[in-house]
Formats: structure tokens, C-alpha cells, sequence
């Protein structure tokens, strides 16, 4: 069984897009949504959820205001700015609150409280479901606005998605991982079989490939990269075939910029499933050039 | 407004113009003679740079506080790596830190019994400043692989100067680090395309930002006539600030990584205009 | 001498489980007296971060000399080797009693750095 993991570096390169269309190409796969901060594969796959559990992770603190003392030591010992006075409502006296969004959940303010005064709950900071699409099963997650994105999620995903296919004997896993290059896409690389960059040729692309490379090299992961939207900036596409090359990585095909790729998104559809053009004839080419690639690699 | 404005320019998905609209932004309003610095909070994949291409003055490197146990005075009974939330301390005959799942929060100093452990910076990026022309210019870049961005974005943020009305270039996405740029600003512009994934992450966007009290207003970019994102906005009573229209000789000058007045100098009003609406929104 | 085994269930019978830090269960063997006892690894199966970490710790705690296991991150590696434990590796799934016995004949090589990246810090 392979797990193969679509990253980008660059957001709005057109990894989803592309992954959705993979995902169509693909017999027998299951399908993972590593972009746990802004999925948007589901909204081409149409799942239908089968299963879904809570995802938590980590603690928040919460002062009881109550018996706050006003003393501030919780605020001048808070490394992350979350805690701040306010005015309690039933006397009007000076107590500190914790901001949600800003804790994190290190625990100091509560074992160093003179009052006990504050709670350390354990956080839920999202969802994961197990789905039935019309390509496969599909592994997805959301998290909750301003969670932290520590890559937990996003192994979690795939670690679930990777189970599936050994219960269900399907030899591919195909990751859509997340953009950047943080703990989110390092969660979504280690012990992958392989990797798809896909990378547009602008100036921000370029650059950020570089960054992208440096992670996959690091972990030793076979490599592939194609060029997104390739005829916008043709010299560009050059070069950066010819530095990912350089890096160790192996260029797979370029697809070309369309507004075709746009028209299927809206409606619903891959770009593969949204009839005959050139632009699904280069996504196939892709898709083709990649998996003969990954089955030279061992 | 008694002090210049601070705006965040976000966007929940990736790649919908937020760099574009920060720098032009920058431009515009050097021609209406504002003092204007450009902060790029992006610091896991900065690209203001590629455009403005600054003059780099000064660069720091920012690092957080991480324990070294003194093994001579510890007497090895645990409370460190017990009071430590995110595993980075083990507890063997003497403690051993891991550095890289230290989150800098203090805990296992203040915690120790003998005063074994002091802190000690470990390097996570540096923040960069100086200026592109009359723009003032900070960047953070992250350490590859480096989990914690948190306290580069906050040295990022450090840099502003009130004097100059701010802009600053948040990283995609919807968790914790656009929270921390986004957190103290005056208004946030969030970019977003007229798409299924556009629209579909700008309400994740606005979900997040929205319980921050922050106004909010959006920038529609590679508008082509579909409203799907001017509905949203009707439905939730957000300002529509602009419509940057699809144009590949758009897409063609950001690749060369040019700015697009040099270019196309008919986008030069555009970004005046947005400029307008943005302050009849402060 | 005391050796941890990592394993799927709890007795030498049962397979090996080749990762350490997620192992489901440690089994503490006496290469002298043949006696074996299963600890639960249950609370690291779902540790944010650093399992393999907590994981040394435990085997640590229970006197083991060495480590019979497939594969071992760099965090845990690191934990091990400061702790003075051994690595003996195994390189296929096996029950546990086939581990020891090869362990006691010396047929295991000694892992003398990480075989298995980190997870995702």
C-alpha cells in the first residue's frame, strides 16, 4: 500500500484542484484531506459522512472569576499575551481573564494561581469524519477558527486513511496535504511513499518551491513537481524545472492556464470529469507521468 | 483616528491575491503622500519581498526561552517534565530537554524546586527590516521545519512604527497565526476569488476573525461577473471594498513578480479607490 | 539482564510491535529467569507529541537494559541513549518469544542511530 501526498509550498497553486482530478483517475484509493486548516476538497468530492469524532488536543485556561483575587501574577507570568484584566460584573472589582484565542494551554497561570482560581480544561479544537464519495472512501477534518495547527490533525488524518486502505485492501492512499512548509506539512510527509509538489511559474512559486524542496530532501521522499498554469510566465517554467532537477526532484508535466479549471470547480466537478478539453488531456498526462515515476520508485 | 491605522490583509484560502493587494495598497498610498510600512507576517513563506525588494538594514534573530537543567543541583525528582504540557522534557536520572517541542512557557523554571533550570534562547528565524523606496519594510522568515512561528509574527509586529499607517500581510488560513497577526489591528481586508474554494474559505475566514471585534471588509479578485461572493457578502452585511477584475496580463506580471502600475497603470486607481474605502470603514 | 519488548498484545507469543514510541504494550523479560510482564503503552497511543518520548521514559522506569523493537524515532532514540539503554532491532514482525530467543544469540543488530523520522514536530 502507497501513500502519496499532494503539497504545494505556495497556497493557490492549484493542488486541490489537481488532487480532486488525481482522485477521479485513481482505482482503488482512498482519498485524504490533509488541509485541515481550509478543506475544500470535500466540495468537488460530495461526501457523504459516515463517521464523525471529535478531535482534541491540548488544554485552555479559564479563570474563574469569582475567586480571582485581582492579584495579576497569572498576567505577568503569561508568555503569550493572553491574559488580561477586566472588570468583574457582580462588584466591579479588578480581575484577569484569560483570551481563548491567544492561550496556550502551557498551564503556568494555573499551577502559579495564589487562588486556584483557574480551570484547565481539555480543548476540542476540531472534527474528522470518515465519508463514502463517488471516487472512494475520503478522510477529512475541520478545524475549529483560531485552533492551533500543530500537524496532530493531519496525521491523524492520514493515519486513519492509511487503516481504511488496509481494511478495505486498497493499495493507494492519496493525501491532499496541506500549502506551506510547517508542521502541518511535515505531519502530512513523514513516511510517505511519495510526493507531488505542484508549483505555478511566478516568482512566489519559484521561491517557495526552493523552501518546499529543502523539507522533502530533508526527509528523503521521492520527489515530483509540476508546473501549474505553466504558460503564464513559459521562461519561468524552464527554470524552475531545471532547479527542481538540481534539488534532486523530477519534473512530471505542466498543465496549462485555463478558465476551465474554474468552470468545473463551479460546478462541482474535477476538471478530468467536466468533459474533453486540453487542459483535462494535461492533467491526465500528469497523473501518468507521476505514477509511472512512483512505481519505478521503490 | 489620533494615530495612524494598523490593517491586516488575510484571506482564508491560499493564493487568492494577498500579497498583491498588500503591496499595491503600500503603493497607493505613497501617492496620496501617506507614510506607509509594509510588514510581511507571512514568516512561513514570505513573498512581499519579491515585489517591493527592500533594502535590508538590520536583521535580528528571534528565539524563544528554552530550560537547561543544571545537572549538579537537580535532584532528579520529575516535576519538570511532569508540569511540562508538550512532552519536551523527559524524565530519566536527570532530565533531558528536547528543544524543539519547547513552547518557551516558563513552566518547568518556575516550577523547579532548587532553581536548577535557566532559560536559554533557541533561535526559530530572524526578523528583517529596512525599505523599498519611501515604503518601510519588516519581514520574518521561519527556520524550515521550525513549529514555532507565534513569536517571530509578534517580532514582526514589534517593528511598527505608529507613525505610518501599517499593512500587514498575514499567512493563509484560518488558525492560530493569522489570530496572532490579525489580534490589535484596526480593520482586516480579507482577498478572496469568486470560487467554490474562495467563498468556501473566506467564511471560514470571517467564522475566525469575525468573534475578534476586528471590522472586516472584502476584496473580490479575478472578478468575472459570478456573485456568488457579492451574495455572501449582501447575506452577512460585510463591505465590499473592491473588484479587482480576471485579467491574465494580471497573472503574467505577478509571475515576473513586477508591480502591476508599472505595467498596467489603469490598477493604479483601483488600489486609490480601495485606500478611499478602506478609511470611510475606520 | 532486564529488555523491554515492544508488543502488540501481552505475552511473548504474541507479535512484536515494531514501533516503539506507539507501541501497545512494553513487555519487562528476564533473560535469566524467563519471567515476563506486560505494561500498558495505552496513555502515549494518543500523546500529542513526543510518545516516544514518554515511551523511553516508562522503559526506563522499569529497569530495562535494552530495547527489542522495529523502529525507533530520533526523539526516543535520543531519550534512550540518555538513559543508557540498548537498541536491538528487529527487522520483521515475529512473536516476541522468537525475539528474545534470537536477542539471546546474538543475532539482532544493534541500532545505533534513529531508523524512523520524527512525526511532525
Amino acid at each position: 500500500m502507497k501513500e502519496w501526498v499532494v503539497i504545494s509550498g505556495k497556497g493557490g497553486t492549484g493542488k486541490t484542484s489537481l488532487t480532486a482530478s488525481f482522485a477521479a483517475l485513481a482505482t482503488n484509493a482512498v482519498l485524504a484531506d490533509g488541509d485541515v486548516d481550509a478543506a475544500d476538497l470535500h466540495l468537488i468530492l460530495a461526501p457523504e459522512i459516515r463517521r464523525r469524532e471529535e478531535f482534541r488536543s491540548g488544554h485552555r485556561a479559564s479563570i474563574r472569576a469569582e475567586a480571582c483575587l485581582g492579584c495579576g501574577r497569572c498576567a505577568a507570568l503569561c508568555r503569550f499575551e493572553a491574559i488580561a484584566a477586566t472588570t468583574r460584573p457582580s462588584d466591579a472589582a479588578r480581575v484577569f481573564t484569560v483570551d481563548p484565542s491567544a492561550c496556550e494551554g502551557c498551564g503556568v497561570c494555573v499551577w502559579n494561581c495564589p487562588a486556584q482560581a483557574v480551570d484547565f480544561n481539555e480543548r476540542t479544537c476540531g472534527e474528522w469524519f470518515v465519508s463514502d464519495t463517488r471516487h472512494g472512501p475520503l478522510v477529512h477534518a475541520r478545524l475549529y477558527p483560531g485552533a492551533e495547527n500543530s500537524g496532530k490533525l493531519v496525521h491523524l488524518v492520514r493515519e486513519q486513511a492509511r487503516n481504511l486502505a488496509n481494511q478495505e485492501h486498497r493499495d493507494l492512499v492519496l493525501v491532499d496535504g496541506p500549502p506551506g512548509t510547517g508542521c502541518p506539512v511535515i505531519a502530512a510527509l513523514t513516511g510517505a511513499s511519495g510526493v507531488l509538489v505542484v508549483t505555478e511559474p511566478t516568482v512566489s512559486g519559484a521561491h517557495d518551491l526552493g523552501r518546499v524542496l529543502e523539507l522533502t530532501g530533508h526527509f528523503n521522499i521521492p520527489t515530483a513537481v509540476c508546473v501549474n498554469k505553466w504558460d503564464i510566465h513559459p521562461e519561468l517554467a524552464d527554470r524552475i524545472e531545471t532547479a527542481a532537477r538540481a534539488a534532486g526532484a523530477v519534473p512530471v508535466g505542466r498543465v496549462r492556464y485555463d478558465k476551465a479549471a474554474t468552470a468545473a470547480q463551479r460546478q462541482g466537478l474535477a476538471v478530468v470529469e467536466a468533459g474533453a478539453s486540453p487542459l483535462a488531456d494535461d492533467v491526465r498526462a500528469v497523473w501518468k507521468t507521476w505514477m509511472d515515476f512512483a512505481q519505478e520508485t521503490p | 483616528m489620533n494615530r495612524s491605522p494598523v490593517i491586516a490583509i488575510a484571506s482564508g484560502k491560499g493564493g487568492t491575491g494577498k500579497t498583491t493587494v498588500a503591496i499595491h495598497l503600500a503603493a497607493a498610498l505613497l501617492f496620496h503622500k501617506r507614510s506607509v510600512q509594509y510588514l510581511d507576517c507571512d514568516v512561513e513563506e514570505p513573498n512581499g519581498h519579491l515585489f517591493l525588494k527592500p533594502r535590508i538594514v538590520s536583521s535580528e534573530t528571534v528565539g524563544i526561552p528554552v530550560p537547561a537543567v543544571d545537572a549538579a543541583t537537580c535532584t532528579s525528582c520529575g516535576k519538570c517534565a511532569e508540569v511540562c504540557e508538550f512532552n519536551a522534557i523527559a524524565r530519566l536520572k536527570k532530565p533531558l530537554v528536547f528543544p524543539e517541542l519547547c513552547h518557551g512557557c516558563g513552566a518547568c523554571a518556575l516550577v523547579c524546586p532548587v532553581g536548577a533550570i535557566h532559560e536559554t534562547p533557541r533561535a526559530i528565524g530572524v526578523v528583517e527590516s529596512g525599505h523599498a523606496g519611501s515604503i518601510a519594510f519588516a519581514q520574518g522568515r521561519l527556520n524550515i521545519g521550525e513549529p514555532m512561528s507565534l513569536p517571530l509574527i509578534r517580532a514582526v509586529k514589534a517593528k511598527r512604527n505608529p507613525e505610518a499607517v501599517a499593512l500587514l500581510d498575514a499567512p493563509p488560513g484560518t488558525a492560530c497565526p493569522v489570530v496572532a497577526t490579525v489580534r490589535g489591528a484596526d480593520f482586516v481586508v480579507l482577498v478572496t476569488e469568486p470560487t467554490p474554494f474562495g467563498l468556501h474559505d473566506l467564511s471560514l475566514a470571517v467564522d475566525t476573525l469575525l468573534p475578534m471585534g476586528v471590522p472586516l471588509g472584502i476584496v473580490v479578485n479575478r472578478a468575472d461577473g459570478d456573485l456568488r461572493v457579492h451574495d455572501y457578502c449582501r447575506e452577512h452585511h460585510l463591505p465590499l471594498l473592491a473588484e479587482l477584475p480576471d485579467d491574465r496580463r494580471v497573472a503574467e506580471t505577478y509571475a515576473r513578480g513586477e508591480l502591476l502600475f508599472d505595467c498596467l497603470p489603469e490598477w493604479r486607481e483601483r488600489f486609490e479607490n480601495l485606500w478611499t474605502r478602506i478609511e470611510e470603514q475606520l | 539482564m532486564k529488555v523491554a519488548l515492544t508488543s502488540s498484545a501481552k505475552t511473548l507469543a504474541d507479535p512484536i510491535d515494531m514501533h516503539f514510541g506507539r507501541a501497545k504494550f512494553f513487555i519487562l523479560a528476564d533473560t535469566e529467569t524467563g519471567k515476563a510482564v506486560a505494561h500498558d503503552n495505552a496513555q502515549n497511543l494518543h500523546a500529542a507529541q513526543g510518545a516516544g518520548i514518554q515511551a523511553a521514559e516508562t522503559v526506563a522506569r522499569l529497569g530495562a537494559e535494552t530495547v527489542i523493537t522495529g523502529s525507533v524515532g530520533p526523539k526516543a532514540y535520543r531519550a534512550l541513549q540518555a538513559a543508557g539503554i540498548k537498541i536491538a532491532l528487529v527487522e520483521a514482525v515475529c512473536p516476541g518469544t522468537e525475539a528474545l530467543r534470537r536477542f539471546k544469540d546474538n543475532e539482532l543488530p544493534v541500532l545505533d542511530k534513529p531508523n524512523s523520522e520524527g512525526h511532525w514536530v
